[in-house]
C-alpha cells in the first residue's frame, strides 16, 4: 500500500512539474466554457410530437394532418391529458407539443382568432426554435388557406413554451458537451501519453522487472487524472453557475457520481491506447482522432443525431460521450434524478466494463 | 532456491518480425555465483535482446535460461523480486530529483534508502551534493551512477548492466567500473554488457557475440594468451597509404587500422628493416615498428575473419 501511495505521489509530481501540461489540464476547460459560445445551426428532421387535441373539430384535424404530412414531424401519439405529455417530455420521447384548446374551430369562426399552444423541449434552444417555426409556417400556412374562401381574415395565435430554458440560451446545451469533451481530453490523451512516456524513456522496462505488480503501475497512473477531472468538472461546474448564469437544476452529487463513471471509461481508453503504441506522438493522434473527433461528432453535442443516416445513428451508440451527454443534460438542465437516467447509466456502465476489462487484458507483463 | 550457477542459459534463440530476424541465436553460457561477467559485441550483437530474455521482458522462442535458479519463464515472477536491472537508455524519471529517483525505486521494491545504504554508499555520496537537482540536467557520469544506485537499493542477487558506460566520458567509465569491482565484494552477480573490448579485461569472465552467436568464451587473459601470432604495430605519416602497402606485402597475413597505429601478423618469418625498405619506396616516411601485445580486440577480429 505505502508503494502505491508513493508511486501516486510520483505521478502528481510529474503533473506538477510539467507547467505546460498544467495549463492545458486547467486552462482548457476554461478556455471551451468561454469559446463554445456560438450558435449551431441545423435542420431538424423527423422529430417527434404530440398533440393534444381538446377541440377535436374540423380546424384542429386539417392542421393535426398538415402536421402529419410534413416531413419534419412525425406525429408520435395524441394525448389527451398534460400529465402524459409531460411524461413524455421527460423521458425524452418528444421535442415538441401541440395543443388545442376546446372549441378551436368555432372561435376561429365565430371570433375569427384563435390560440393553438406550441410546447418544445428548449434544453437543446436550437432545435427547439427551429421547430416551433416549423409548427408555427404549418399553421400559418392553414391560415391562409382558409383565408382565400373567406371573405374575412382569421388568425391563430400560437402561443408558444420553451421548456427547461425559457430565454433559449445556449449555455445549457454546451456545457454539458464541454464537459464531455474535456473529461475525454484529459482522461484518455493524458492517461495514454503518461504511461506511453515510461515506454519512451525506459522506465517502463525497470518497473516491469520489480516487485511492482504491472496492474498496480496503470492503476496509479490512473488515480491522477481522475482526481484531475473531478477538479475539472467542478470547475467547469462552478463556470457555467458564475459566469454563464446556468443553474445545476439537479442533484450535483449525482453529476459528479455519473461524471466519475465517465472519468473511468474515459481512463479505461487512455490505457487501451498506451498498451497498443509506443510513442507519445501516436497516442495522442490517436486520442485526438480516435476519441475526440467522435466525441464532437456523435455525441449529439454540435449535430443532431436524429439528423444523421441510420447507419450513423447506430455507431453513435457506441460513443460514450453521447451517453454521458445524454446523462449530464438530464441532470443538470431537465434537473432529473437517477430513476430517469438509469438506462444511460447502465449503458455507460457496461461499455466502461468492457473497455477496462479488454484493456487491463491487453496490458503485456512484458515488453512484448 | 540453491544452484550451482547465478545464471544458466542454454540454446537461447530470439527472431523478431514477420521477417524472423534472428537477434541471439543459439545462445548458452552460465556466470558463477559473484562472478563478474561480460558480454562484449558491437551494437547489433543481440546484447539487448539477451538483457531483455533474462530480466524476464522478452519470451524466448526456444532454449532455456535460470536467474538464481529461476526459470525467466514459469518463475518471472520470482526473478523480478530478486534481480536489479538497468536499462541500456537513461531510464530514470527525468523530471524527479535525485532523491526522489532513489526513493521512489526503493519503495517499489519494497525497501528503504537507509536499510542498503551500505550497497550504495560509495556511489552516492559521489552524487550526493546534487541530490536536489532534476535528473534530467546531470551530466552523463552522474546519470549512470543514479542509475547504478536506483538498481541497487534493494540489495540484488543479480545485477544486469545493460552497456552502462555507453555515452560515458573516459573518467567516468573508469570510475564506474572500479564501482563494479567493489560490489563484487558484496557477493552480487553482475552480468554486464558493452560495447567497449578495452573494458573486457575488467571482467572476470567475458563473452564474445556478433550477430546473436557467441564467439568465444572464456577469461579474457586466457584469450589473450590463445592469440596465436605475433603482433606488430606500424604506423606512419599517412595511414590509409600505409595500409594499402602493407596488404599488399606478400608476408603480411592480417592488418588492420587500430587506433593510430595498424596491427599486423605475418606468415612466417618477419624481418625489420625489409619491410621498412619496402614502405620507404611505396613513399612512406615517419615508419615505427614494434611488437606489442594482442588485445581482445584483436581477439576478436581474429575470430571474426575465421
Amino acid at each position: 500500500m505505502e508503494q502505491f501511495i508513493n508511486f501516486v505521489k510520483k505521478e502528481f509530481a510529474h503533473v506538477w512539474r510539467d507547467k505546460k501540461t498544467l495549463l492545458i489540464l486547467f486552462g482548457m476547460p476554461v478556455i471551451q466554457i468561454l469559446i463554445f459560445g456560438f450558435a449551431l445551426t441545423n435542420e431538424v428532421k423527423n422529430s417527434e410530437i404530440i398533440v393534444m387535441d381538446q377541440a377535436k373539430d374540423q380546424a384542429s384535424q386539417q392542421i393535426i394532418h398538415r402536421i402529419a404530412a410534413s416531413r419534419y414531424f412525425d406525429i408520435q401519439r395524441s394525448v389527451m391529458n398534460n400529465e402524459q405529455m409531460e411524461a413524455a417530455f421527460k423521458k425524452g420521447e418528444i421535442k415538441v407539443a401541440v395543443v388545442f384548446p376546446a372549441g378551436f374551430n368555432e372561435s376561429l369562426l365565430h371570433q375569427r382568432k384563435a390560440q393553438i399552444q406550441i410546447l418544445a423541449d428548449a434544453s437543446d434552444p436550437n432545435t427547439a426554435s427551429m421547430l416551433t417555426n416549423y409548427v408555427s409556417s404549418i399553421i400559418q400556412d392553414y391560415q391562409n388557406s382558409i383565408d382565400k374562401t373567406a371573405a374575412i381574415s382569421y388568425s391563430i395565435v400560437p402561443e408558444i413554451r420553451m421548456l427547461y430554458n425559457p430565454q433559449l440560451k445556449g449555455a445549457p446545451n454546451f456545457v454539458p458537451g464541454v464537459m464531455a469533451l474535456v473529461l475525454m481530453l484529459v482522461c484518455v490523451m493524458m492517461t495514454a501519453i503518461s504511461i506511453v512516456k515510461e515506454k519512451e524513456t525506459g522506465t517502463m522496462e525497470v518497473l516491469l522487472v520489480s516487485p511492482f505488480s504491472p496492474l498496480l503501475v496503470i492503476l496509479s497512473k490512473a488515480i491522477p487524472y481522475l482526481i484531475l477531472s473531478l477538479i475539472n468538472v467542478a470547475s467547469i461546474l462552478l463556470l457555467s453557475v458564475y459566469v454563464l448564469d446556468l443553474p445545476v437544476n439537479g442533484s450535483v452529487i449525482l453529476l459528479f457520481a455519473e461524471s466519475t463513471l465517465f472519468i473511468i471509461t474515459c481512463l479505461s481508453l487512455g490505457i487501451f491506447i498506451s498498451v497498443k503504441t509506443n510513442s507519445q506522438q501516436m497516442a495522442m493522434l490517436i486520442s485526438l482522432m480516435g476519441m475526440f473527433l467522435p466525441t464532437v461528432l456523435f455525441s449529439g453535442f454540435m449535430f443532431p443525431i436524429e439528423n444523421m443516416p441510420y447507419a450513423l445513428q447506430i455507431i453513435s451508440n457506441l460513443v460514450p460521450a453521447k451517453w454521458f451527454y445524454l446523462i449530464v443534460k438530464s441532470i443538470m438542465i431537465k434537473g432529473l434524478g437517477f430513476s430517469a437516467i438509469w438506462k444511460e447509466t447502465l449503458i455507460l456502465g457496461g461499455i466502461t466494463l468492457v473497455l477496462l476489462v479488454v484493456s487491463l487484458k491487453s496490458f503485456k507483463i512484458r515488453l512484448a | 532456491m540453491s544452484s550451482a550457477f547465478a545464471i544458466e542459459v542454454n540454446g537461447l534463440r530470439k527472431t523478431y518480425g514477420k521477417e524472423q530476424l534472428v537477434a541471439v541465436d543459439d545462445v548458452s553460457f552460465h556466470v558463477n555465483k559473484g562472478e563478474l561477467f561480460g558480454l562484449i559485441g558491437p551494437d547489433g550483437a543481440g546484447k539487448t535482446s539477451i538483457f531483455r530474455m533474462l530480466t524476464t521482458l522478452l519470451l524466448p522462442e526456444k532454449g532455456t535460461a535460470k536467474v538464481d535458479g529461476y526459470d525467466i519463464v514459469a518463475d518471472y515472477k520470482q526473478i523480478r523480486k530478486t534481480v536489479g536491472y538497468m536499462p541500456g537508455k537513461f531510464s530514470l524519471y527525468s523530471d524527479l530529483t535525485i532523491e526522489e529517483n532513489l526513493r521512489f525505486f526503493a519503495t517499489v521494491f519494497g525497501t528503504t534508502i537507509a536499510q542498503n545504504y551500505h550497497l550504495i554508499e560509495d556511489v552516492y555520496v559521489q552524487i550526493e551534493p546534487f541530490k536536489n537537482r532534476r535528473a534530467g540536467k546531470l551530466s552523463g557520469g552522474m546519470k549512470q551512477k543514479l542509475a547504478l544506485c536506483c538498481a541497487l537499493i534493494h540489495k540484488p542477487t543479480v545485477l544486469f548492466l545493460d552497456e552502462p558506460t555507453t555515452g560515458v566520458d573516459p573518467v567516468s567509465r573508469k570510475e564506474f567500473w572500479e564501482m563494479l569491482k567493489r560490489l563484487k565484494a558484496q557477493h552480487i552477480t553482475i552480468l554486464v554488457s558493452t560495447p567497449y573490448m578495452d573494458e573486457a579485461t575488467l571482467c572476470d569472465r567475458i563473452a564474445l557475440i556478433q550477430n546473436g552467436k557467441i564467439l568465444s568464451i572464456n577469461t579474457p587473459q586466457i584469450m589473450i594468451q590463445q592469440y596465436p601470432e605475433q603482433l606488430y604495430a606500424i604506423k606512419a605519416d599517412q595511414m590509409y597509404e600505409l595500409i594499402k602497402a602493407l596488404r599488399k606485402y606478400p608476408e603480411v597475413m592480417d592488418c588492420y587500422a587500430f587506433g593510430e597505429y595498424a596491427h599486423v601478423s605475418f606468415n612466417g618469418s618477419f624481418e625489420d628493416n625489409k619491410l621498412k625498405t619496402y614502405l620507404k619506396t611505396e613513399g612512406l616516411t615517419q615508419i615505427e615498428i614494434k611488437p606489442v601485445p594482442p588485445t581482445i580486440e584483436d581477439y576478436f577480429i581474429k575470430l571474426l575473419k575465421n
